[in-house]
């Protein structure tokens, strides 16, 4: 059995992975609660349900920014972020079609 | 756990708490204390302000009354139902950009006088969401955008302090190794309180975040996510009737009680009589429900009709999803377990304050420069010493800024005429003159020294009650909630008067190689 590959040590990349967690994270979290908001219970026009839309963002966003500091590397931290928000964009613009 | 994970979260920690962590503890002070804000208030309202009381069959007559004589009250007016020193009139309104209340005397006639309520309490609810930076009106103060910027930080540090602390939290959670090793103490009990209350942290992060942040949030929606789509259905108005004939009080009572029985009225807000969106929104209270205010829940009403347009925000009549929000609110704000539960926030709320506080020790004590044997005495480097200075200075002056501004609510009362000014006043010049004499005494003199004003100015609460009542021209409120804050003040001074002394003891007595030493180690 072969021995597992060390694990290259995280770079901290505190500049390009902030920016990644404050922006992208936030685009993306709005994205998500936007799938909710289209895809969750009741569709997007049940009475009431806006607001709680609008805190669902505080939490997802939080919880992206305070672990984007994982990614090996601010440009691994950037690239996925942004993956994720074309996905997320995109399945939101299908649904508006 | 990773080596390179807890390193860099460990960073993570130590800079977002840093530059957080004082205006975190003016929130969390200043939040403590709004969790008794309707007691402060009470406590501060003059009796000379009082009028008397109407029944609700009545206030028809005084309303009229009032239509007659002040025009601006044609527009809008507020009926209150309160039953304590805070309620001081049946009805008031706002017209020449002062408050006016009324009532009805013996001879069923109209007495009318401008009045200014206290402001203290709303000071110290504005350093709550502010930590008193200033700049702005309304929501659009410079300091809640900078508290929500702060609350990012906040959740940051919440995150990474959990992080670098999981590889031993089993084996040190209730751990407080009391000895020689003080730093490992302070850390001891910074890490239980952070644990203990982390649900609470979580919480209050991410609803501060948004409360800073709504509109911004609600306009990322709109445009990534809803364009088209309406965000919110609005009732058509119902059309103004020719008449302009206000539906009687106790009839609209009458209509919320067969709505929601348990619904205790608080006051009713007219607004817009004029117009054809006129609006009723009833404040009120049922023990039973979180609510979506700070004190109360909420529903409209039309005042000519009489009908309730809208009870989204009325405890027990919301849908699921008002529900879930209001719980959200209700968490923040600690109003759904009555006075025990808000002693309960209290008591966190305090306990955050510690946390933010103990985390910059921490800082300073990370980076000490330790005395070796046998050579001279070592002074402390330059970042440390002014980061123990301004942590000393900012929040014991949030602490004794805000004694004063709360003792000089009975002190200047019948001296002085612009009254909140002078809170704001006597806020800023103490809360600055403290952080001033911390950098020019060094925190280790500076301590002691304001741990002591801290004590003085609370004692000053009480006898500013005892004092003014007995000179004659203030006030002593005799209601459990009133004299409670009384007592609560007499307590904090004692508790002030025996941190200030332990803290003299450390200043003389303890290690030379500390930002906490007053020996001056250029007189060795």
């Amino acid at each position: 059995m072969s021995k597992a590959k060390p694990l290259k040590p995280i770079r901290p990349d505190w500049l390009s992975k902030t920016l990644a967690g404050a922006v992208l994270g936030f685009t993306l979290a709005v994205a998500i609660s936007g799938l909710f908001a289209w895809y969750g219970p009741g569709g997007i026009d049940a009475p009431n349900k806006t607001q709680f839309i609008m805190w669902l963002i505080a939490p997802l966003w939080m919880t992206l920014f305070s672990t984007v500091y994982l990614f090996t590397s601010g440009r691994a931290a950037l690239l996925w972020f942004s993956g994720a928000n074309l996905l997320s964009f995109g399945l939101l613009w299908m649904v508006q079609l | 756990m990773r080596i390179d994970i807890l390193k860099i979260y460990k960073s993570l920690h130590t800079w977002t708490g840093i530059i957080a962590g004082m205006a975190l503890f003016i929130a969390f002070y200043a939040g403590a204390l709004t969790m008794f804000k309707q007691p402060i208030e009470r406590w501060a309202t003059p009796p000379q302000q009082q009028l008397p009381m109407v029944e609700p069959a009545q206030l028809d007559a005084l309303v009229s009354q009032i239509q007659a004589n002040h025009l601006a009250a044609q527009k809008a007016f507020t009926l209150h139902f309160g039953e304590h020193e805070n309620t001081t009139a049946p009805i008031s309104w706002q017209q020449d950009g002062s408050l006016w209340q009324a009532t009805l005397n013996t001879q069923q006639q109209l007495q009318a006088q401008a009045v200014a309520p206290t402001e203290v309490a709303e000071l110290i609810d504005l350093l709550h969401q502010t930590a008193g930076i200033p700049g702005g009106t309304g929501h659009d103060r410079v300091g809640i955008y900078l508290m929500g910027v702060i609350s990012v930080l906040y959740a940051l540090a919440l995150v990474s302090g959990l992080i670098v602390l999981l590889p031993t939290l089993v084996k040190d959670f209730w751990a407080l190794r009391i000895g020689k090793n003080l730093k490992r103490l302070w850390l001891d009990a910074h890490n239980i309180v952070g644990i203990t209350s982390l649900p609470f942290h979580i919480i209050i992060s991410l609803s501060a975040i948004v409360f800073a942040f709504h509109d911004q949030f609600y306009d990322s929606l709109e445009q990534m996510v809803y364009r088209e789509q309406p965000m919110f259905s609005r009732s058509k108005p119902a059309p103004l009737p020719e008449n302009k004939q206000l539906m009687p009080v106790t009839q609209l009572l009458a209509n919320i009680k067969q709505l929601a029985p348990d619904f205790q009225v608080a006051d009713m807000e007219y607004f817009n009589l004029d117009k054809p969106n006129a609006m009723i929104r009833v404040a009120g209270m049922n023990e039973r429900f979180m609510v979506r205010g700070p004190d109360y829940g909420y529903l409209l009403m039309n005042p000519y009709t009489g009908e309730i347009t809208n009870h989204s925000l009325t405890p027990g009549r919301q849908d699921s999803w008002s529900e879930i929000i209001t719980a959200f609110f209700a968490l923040h704000f600690g109003n759904y377990g009555g006075p025990a539960l808000r002693w309960v926030y209290f008591v966190l709320g305090l306990g955050g304050a510690f946390l933010f506080y103990s985390g910059n020790l921490l800082w300073v004590e990370s980076r000490r420069k330790k005395q070796k044997r046998n050579q001279p005495t070592v002074s402390q480097p330059r970042n440390t010493r002014y980061l123990a200075a301004a942590t000393v200075g900012v929040c014991l002056g949030c602490i004794a800024g805000v004694n004063v501004g709360l003792a000089c609510s009975k002190l200047l009362y019948s001296l002085v005429d612009e009254l909140h000014s002078w809170h704001y006043l006597c806020y800023y010049s103490v809360f600055l003159g403290c952080i001033g004499w911390a950098f020019y005494r060094g925190a280790a003199v500076a301590a002691s020294q304001l741990l002591t004003l801290c004590s003085a100015t609370a004692l000053l609460i009480p006898a500013s009650s005892l004092l003014t009542h007995v000179l004659g021209y203030g006030w002593l409120h005799i209601s459990a909630a009133t004299l409670a804050v009384d007592i609560m003040a007499l307590l904090a001074a004692a508790g002030f008067f025996l941190l200030a002394k332990r803290s003299r003891q450390r200043a003389l007595n303890g290690p030379g190689d500390s930002v906490w030493s007053a020996i001056d180690p250029k007189t060795h």
